[in-house]
């Protein structure tokens, strides 16, 4: 009979490629939804933008994506050796 | 009791912690917050203990709502903290933890410069122990540059308070308008421990070494006293906002860079003062509140952040995201309250971060500052990408990194569950909060319109990570160091210095040089002539003297002739 492993060897629920994208395309779908859901209420908009169906999504979206690239550009940049500016404590 | 000077409490009763040990002191630890939180319920509004120095009067206690919702969220700060550090055994760390948070306290309710300088001073001299309490070389000076900004802080508070007596003849600390340089000074004062862009490198240089414990206590109090003194000072001063907004993006690329996560934390700070920053500048009474609010649910949510990582640090004894991940099989309660931290950063629905900075935003919107609103949205999502995700994926999720450390010590999950418990509280029921804010403007947080939109953001920025995570474009955790503004004075001066040196020195060698060889022909000359065997040093007969005063006397007669 085979041992179970213990709680910490057990594969995490996450780590399944199944669940990975079972999960992903839940993500799309909310995504859809929230954007939708922005036909059944009545906005209070202070500016014309806010007319934009989703466009608190689409902001965030180009928003998350820039933001991503200008980090990796960033980093091609800032990069250095962890010992740069002194020797690593003992 | 209830007449004791707030903050004061923690600072006296700190002189009595290396006195007690063990559980006796955890207990006496605990019970100073929680007296002076009691002691805050009962205080009435108003100034307390004038006291009379050099003909004028000094008022260390004011009491209004602005300063007690500062007070009331440092010393439930101060609680949680002290449980999170009950298993540390140093008395050192301890006191220092208690005065600092004292001196957080009382700074808070000081109703006059120099009341407010001391306490100041006292935060900025108290809470390097708590990075020097590491016991590294790196941290031993990481703290001496902390203590440089932070000491140059208190110089230029109280630089500006001496001014600002000279021109009015009063040191009441109240709003105030950026002409002269006295206001000028305690506004820059302000900004260095706000850490203002180009002003921020002490945070992030010292907090991500400071022990594991030093590090929760510093988020909670110096920024936000920062805040606080911004919102008293200098509400609606217009350049806040573009400061603000600077704060409140910048450090997101750093943060997304960084490999400690501690130190993406720290960052993570800085981003979040940048709303209480816009908040401030913006000025309305909606927008003070926010900032406010933002301040109070910030401390909470920012702690249960450094905890768990400090946590992960405690366990693992490294906070690299390079080096973790996989760490949800072993420490799973870490990993829930991580979440909980994560998600109110996030301002997700529900919890307290949604409450406060929709505050903030909506503030924006209702003045009209159209680019500011789109910063601060940008801004938010940034939130969610480096604290909201990233934290907790490098540290529980990313790849298994093999380490099965154990769950977090019950005192530190104890601390991490009550503030992530407060979190949740704030975020159902907001009216807790928003009845101990400054102003009277109200606010419905939970709108369909808000809930929907926010509920956008955090699922598309939710899309943008998973996207790069599948397709393999997110950023790598990378062992490295990222330059930042402090390059200029940690390389640029030092090498400055250095390159003078070498240039310079030979030139300076030879002046030198020079200038000793012909002291030491004078000097030589003299021992020739003066010293033992010198002309001048001889006895000579008076014969000979007659002699000299008959030829001075022809030179003389000569003289006159002519």
């Amino acid at each position: 009979m085979a041992e179970t492993p213990p709680p910490a060897d057990r594969k995490g629920w996450l780590e399944e490629p199944k669940n990975r994208d079972r999960l992903w395309y839940a993500l799309i779908i909310s995504c859809l939804v929230s954007v939708l859901a922005d036909f059944f209420y009545h906005k209070h908009v202070h500016f014309d933008v806010e007319h934009i169906p989703g466009m608190y999504g689409w902001w965030a979206l180009i928003a998350c994506v820039a933001m991503v690239f200008v980090a990796k550009l960033l980093r091609t940049m800032v990069r250095r050796s962890e010992n740069y500016y002194e020797e690593p404590d003992e | 009791m209830s007449e004791f000077p707030p903050g004061l409490l923690l600072v006296v009763g700190a002189l009595l912690i290396p006195l007690l040990r063990g559980h006796w002191r955890n207990a006496y630890m605990l019970a100073l917050p929680l007296a002076g939180l009691w002691g805050l319920s009962q205080i009435a509004p108003g100034t307390h203990y004038p006291i009379e120095l050099f003909g004028q009067t000094l008022t260390p206690v004011r009491v209004d709502k602005l300063s007690l919702v500062f007070g009331y969220i440092f010393h439930i700060a101060a609680a949680i903290t002290i449980i999170y550090a009950f298993h540390a055994k140093d008395a050192v760390q301890s006191m220092a933890a208690m005065i600092y948070a004292g001196c957080a306290i009382g700074a808070v309710f000081a109703g006059d410069l120099i009341s407010l300088f001391v306490y100041w001073e006292g935060t900025a001299i108290s809470s390097v122990f708590l990075i020097w309490a590491s016991r590294t070389e790196s941290a031993y000076r990481a703290g001496i540059r902390y203590l440089i900004y932070q000491v140059s802080s208190g110089v230029l508070l109280l630089g500006g308070a001496i001014w600002i007596f000279n021109q009015t003849g009063s040191l009441a600390f109240d709003k105030m308008t950026l002409s002269g340089p006295g206001p000028v000074m305690i506004f820059i004062a302000f900004g260095i421990k706000a850490a203002f862009p180009l002003l921020h490198n002490w945070l992030q240089d010292s907090y991500p070494k400071a022990t594991v414990t030093g590090t929760v206590f510093l988020s909670a109090f110096t920024t936000k006293l920062a805040i606080y003194a911004l919102a008293r000072g200098f509400p609606g001063t217009d350049m806040l906002i573009w400061i603000g907004a600077t704060m409140a993006i910048f450090p997101i690329f750093f943060a997304l860079i960084e490999n400690d996560l501690r130190k993406v934390l720290a960052y993570s700070l800085n981003h979040q003062l940048g709303f209480m920053v816009i908040g401030v500048g913006i000025g309305t009474e909606l927008a003070l509140n926010g900032a406010a609010a933002h301040a109070f649910a910030s401390v909470l949510y920012k702690s249960v952040l450094f905890m768990s990582m400090g946590a992960v640090l405690f366990r693992t004894g490294t906070a690299q995201a390079s080096e973790l991940g996989g760490l949800h099989k072993s420490m799973p309660w870490t990993t829930r309250f991580c979440f909980v931290g994560s998600a109110s950063i996030s301002s997700f629905p529900l919890l307290c971060g949604f409450v406060s900075k929709s505050m903030i935003v909506s503030a924006a919107a209702y003045e009209h500052h159209m680019l500011v609103w789109l910063l601060l949205l940008l801004a938010g999502a940034g939130a969610i990408m480096h604290s909201g995700i990233r934290i907790p994926y490098s540290a529980f999720y990313a790849k298994d990194s093999g380490k099965r450390p154990e769950e977090a010590p019950v005192n530190m999950l104890v601390a991490m569950g009550i503030a992530s418990l407060l979190c949740v509280m704030i975020g159902v029921y907001p009216q807790v909060l928003y009845d101990i804010l400054p102003y009277t403007a109200k606010y419905a947080p939970y709108t369909v319109g808000h809930v929907v939109t926010q509920l956008q953001i955090i699922l598309f920025a939710g899309l943008v990570f998973g996207f790069l995570i599948r397709k393999n474009l997110y950023i790598a955790d990378v062992k490295a160091l990222n330059l930042d503004f402090d390059w200029v004075y940690r390389k640029l001066f030092t090498g400055l210095v250095e390159t003078c040196v070498r240039v310079f020195g030979p030139v300076d060698r030879a002046i030198r040089e020079g200038f000793v060889s012909r002291v030491n022909w004078v000097i030589s000359g003299v021992f020739r002539h003066h010293g033992p065997e010198g002309l001048l040093a001889r006895t000579w007969p008076t014969g000979s003297t007659v002699l000299w005063v008959a030829v001075l006397l022809a030179l003389y007669m000569l003289f006159y002739f002519i």
